[in-house]
């Protein structure tokens, strides 16, 4: 042990420590081929691949955007026994922006969180180039969220540049400036200073869409992004998404509102446990497919009473 | 008079060798229980925590009834037992806020009771006492060497890596869409809060090592909104109740573990006080 030497009688420098832990080590790492350097570098690789593979400054990856969907074969997400929803097969179209709507408990949430990575996919497959490359960004509902944790609102914004700092860096210099400007597009300049706690639900919707702004992905999932805001608020935030897929990027939100969807929403993914229709939002939603859509799940939601009540 | 008064607060520690060590050893503990117990907090865990310092009891009951009182076979015992419940956990828990209390609660109730059969089975009503409520003041050199070791490779981690645990503990989704480890930092936290746990149970027993981790915390989580300043605030008051406990248990003849959790209490309890004080005045509740 080098370090236990008494420290009064012989004082170390940091070289000659580094002297020794080398000469001592050095049968050790002879007898297994390694060199010190490769061993540095493959202890930098395994920390950028496991711990910090979202660092990746520069410029944003424009190039690409507007040639990127998502393609969907036969998936489907289970929790225990039962099917959240099944069967889900086809494409989310580059630079397209998709209502997913239905019923309660039609699966909506559980999508998009299997094409954010978050939950595993029961069965079928997922081929999404934005989400392998850390370009997708997922907003949660609220009520997944901690309001409690201490943070402010540039904290939160800032966190949205990751790629430019990653785990352990110093953030860029002009990364206040963004997160300014981030803050000042959402209506926020105010209260920029404050801990989220302090917040009403649309100011910290405003917040989390601030954050968006300067995540700047390419594939944009947004789960209930108007649920419980006032008008104000949401006619505010919507501008968001038709400026997103005109920038070329591929939105999907699942929405309650029927006439939000028909008013902002080019195309719809109509879900209920299963896929009822998927295209042009004004086909998706006739008449006739939103009765199928409710009848879809009546025999679930009755079942579910008499056993509870 | 003043001068006596320093004496009286600095003579045990000049004395007794003892006492200097267990002084060292609250102070290091602190150290690393400070950030460890304010991310238990604000990541509303402090019941996972409470668990999981029960999960140490068994393997160290069993290392207890293979190898009697060696550092080495407890440590190795407990800290395989609590990485082997922190990983089923991990598992099992999909995401904090639809967690379930009942199975961490049996678990925890058992495993308490598995690891008393076993040191009953071997050892005395002592040996019970010790492993159930710790003894600071039997903490030796070696113990101390654990306990320094783990303090500073936690300070180091959790300064190293501070931006991700904590976006973890507030958005694991988030992290994970922007590739910044996920699941890899909440196994390199729970890893930490075992580690700790391993290296105070000697001193704190099972019972009471989550004292020193989560009451100084949730003491500075009362007077502040800001992570930084809270395990500063939670590393001092872990210092000053250490301190306090180990004088009172000196002076008036009381177990030294016991007194210093109940001195963290106290400060909390104050911190309550007059903290809610200050914080329930209503131009605080205006932004809501």
């Amino acid at each position: 042990m080098t370090n236990s030497t008494d420290p009064a009688r012989q004082r170390w420098s940091a070289s000659d420590i580094l002297r020794r832990i080398r000469a001592g080590t050095a049968p050790l790492r002879q007898s297994f081929g390694i060199s010190l350097s490769t061993l540095g570098h493959r202890t930098q690789a395994a920390f950028a691949h496991y711990l910090d593979s979202g660092y990746d400054p520069g410029a944003p990856s424009q190039d690409r955007r507007g040639d990127e969907g998502i393609v969907v074969r036969n998936l489907s997400v289970r929790y225990g026994a039962r099917y959240a929803f099944e069967g889900l097969t086809g494409e989310f179209l580059p630079a397209s922006l998709t209502a997913v709507f239905g019923p309660n408990g039609a699966g909506k949430s559980s999508l998009l969180k299997a094409l954010a990575g978050i939950v595993r996919p029961a069965t079928g497959d997922i081929a999404c180039a934005a989400l392998a490359r850390h370009r997708l960004a997922y907003l949660p509902q609220q009520d997944e969220l901690d309001r409690g944790f201490p943070i402010t609102v540039a904290e939160l914004v800032a966190l949205g540049d990751w790629r430019n700092f990653g785990s352990v860096r110093e953030p860029p210099p002009r990364l206040a400036e963004d997160v300014f400007e981030a803050i000042a597009a959402v209506g926020l300049t105010s209260i920029a200073d404050r801990q989220i706690d302090e917040l009403s639900v649309g100011q910290f919707q405003r917040a989390l869409f601030a954050r968006l702004l300067l995540q700047d992905a390419d594939v944009i999932l947004l789960d209930e992004p108007f649920a419980s805001l006032d008008e104000k608020t949401t006619a505010d935030l919507l501008q968001f998404p038709r400026r997103w897929q005109g920038e070329g990027r591929t939105v999907i939100a699942v929405l309650h509102d029927l006439d939000c969807v028909r008013r902002h929403f080019p195309s719809t993914l109509l879900l209920a446990r299963a896929p009822i229709a998927w295209g042009e939002t004004s086909v998706s939603l006739s008449a006739d497919n939103l009765a199928r859509a409710q009848e879809a799940l009546v025999p679930l939601n009755s079942a579910r009473i008499g056993r509870v009540a | 008079m003043i001068g006596q008064l320093i004496g009286s607060l600095i003579g045990p520690f000049e004395t007794f060798g003892f006492m200097r060590i267990a002084l060292v050893a609250c102070v290091a503990l602190a150290l690393s229980n400070g950030p460890i117990g304010t991310l238990l907090i604000i990541r509303r865990e402090s019941l996972e925590g409470n668990v999981l310092s029960h999960a140490v009891m068994p393997g160290a009951a069993l290392g207890f009834l293979y190898a009697g009182y060696s550092l080495a076979v407890l440590t190795l015992g407990g800290l395989l037992t609590g990485l082997a419940v922190a990983g089923l956990t991990a598992l099992t828990a999909r995401s904090r806020l639809q967690r379930q209390d009942s199975p961490l609660i049996v678990f925890y109730l058992v495993s308490l009771s598995f690891g008393v059969l076993v040191v009953a089975a071997r050892g005395s009503q002592t040996d019970l006492m010790h492993v159930l409520f710790g003894t600071v003041l039997a903490v030796d050199v070696k113990a101390l060497l654990l306990i320094a070791g783990v303090s500073s490779v936690t300070m180091l981690m959790v300064a190293t890596f501070y931006r991700p645990l904590l976006v973890e503990s507030f958005d694991p989704a988030f992290l994970r869409a922007v590739g910044g480890g996920g699941g890899a930092f909440r196994a390199i936290f729970i890893t930490l809060v075992v580690l700790n746990l391993v290296a105070s149970f000697q001193a704190f027993g099972t019972l009471l090592v989550i004292g020193p981790m989560l009451l100084p915390a949730a003491a500075a989580r009362c007077w502040t909104n800001k992570v930084w300043p809270m395990i500063v605030l939670a590393t001092i008051v872990g210092m000053v109740s250490a301190v306090a406990g180990l004088l009172a248990s000196y002076y008036a003849n009381l177990p030294s573990g016991p007194a210093i959790v109940v001195n963290a209490g106290v400060i909390y309890g104050l911190s309550l006080l007059a903290a809610g004080r200050i914080r329930l005045q209503p131009n605080r509740l205006e932004g809501k």
